[in-house]
């Protein structure tokens, strides 16, 4: 879902910037204040993890594929300000080393992937926590939270492509988000499958929230 | 560094070396969505700046498997490295912050 240069106008990814980096400067903030010496290398490798599971795309249906992005993962792993974090870092280098998301979009890209997704789906993963008690609450949290994270990402996306003139409305929104739909699943299985073995084999790495 | 760091760097290592180069080749959900709506071209001009790695594939190797696996490699040893050098930046603000807060307490009693 990485946007590239060319897609939105200055507008909007001027206004994206903003809200973008402000977010991301309010979670280096945030971060400061609570990171401990032993999750300084945890960062690392999370970021490290992240970057490399957004290689692989997975096919979703009639020729369209879709990857991890990872946000709710990071959340459920280190905290959601953390999680900004990492994300923001990731989608920085991507742009710059790999060609793959603009310079002019980092910022839409870093509203949509490094703030809204961890945010949004860490809101649904605590929301469910509360409902469900225990490890159930932890799981379906991180299912339904990185399905969330990852529908949103795409309507947050369509909202700027629709503000760009790229095409109405009714036409951008509906067809992000039928894709991400499913893509959201793939995000799902992959987040629950490993919030799910490392609850049980290390919790003592997982952020305060999980339950194992 | 701790022996479970090494573990989980080794994973990411491995799914880049092994599991990128056999990713579908198919368009991303974006990209679909831009081509079926007629504006993929739009974002199809060269890039703002160089990127050493364009596309995921390291330049100068020609079967794309590998180059896609090298380029994986160097990206997750170079993310793990950029994320790693941030942590230690933001911890080491923290502890400057609290040293200065140290120095003007002390500051203000002399």
């Amino acid at each position: 879902m990485h946007i590239p240069d060319g897609f939105l106008d200055p507008k909007t990814f001027s206004t994206a910037w903003v809200l973008g980096g402000t977010a991301v400067g309010f979670a280096v903030a945030k971060t400061k204040k609570h990171l401990g010496e032993r999750q300084i290398p945890f960062m690392g490798v999370m970021a490290a993890f992240i970057f490399a599971a957004q290689m692989v795309n997975f096919p979703i249906a009639g020729g369209t594929s879709g990857h991890l992005i990872g946000a709710v993962l990071a959340a459920v792993m280190l905290g959601p300000w953390t999680a900004s974090i990492i994300m923001a870092t990731i989608l920085v280098l991507q742009a710059f080393i790999f060609f793959d998301g603009g310079i002019t979009a980092l910022g839409a890209n870093i509203l949509n992937m490094a703030v809204i997704a961890p945010f949004a789906g860490y809101w649904a993963y605590q929301v469910l926590q509360r409902l469900l008690p225990g490890r159930a609450g932890t799981l379906v949290g991180a299912f339904a939270g990185s399905w969330i994270s990852v529908v949103l990402a795409a309507l947050a996306c369509a909202v700027e492509l629709a503000f760009s003139g790229m095409a109405p409305w009714r036409v951008v929104l509906p067809a992000m988000l039928s894709w991400h739909v499913l893509i959201g699943i793939g995000e799902g299985v992959i987040t629950t499958a490993i919030v799910s073995y490392v609850t049980q084999v290390r919790p003592d790495l997982v952020y305060e929230t999980a339950k194992a | 560094m701790r022996k479970e760091i090494w573990i989980l760097l080794i994973v990411a290592v491995a799914v880049a070396l092994f599991l990128s180069p056999f990713a579908s080749p198919y368009p991303d959900g974006l990209e679909r969505v831009a081509a079926d709506k007629g504006f993929l071209e739009k974002g199809e001009g060269p890039g703002l700046v160089h990127s050493p790695i364009p596309d995921y594939a390291f330049p100068g190797i020609k079967n794309e498997k590998v180059a896609t696996a090298v380029a994986g490699l160097v990206g997750t040893v170079l993310t793990f490295g950029v994320m790693y050098g941030i942590a230690v930046l933001i911890k080491r603000g923290q502890v400057n912050r609290g040293q200065a807060i140290l120095d003007s307490r002390k500051n203000g009693q002399g």
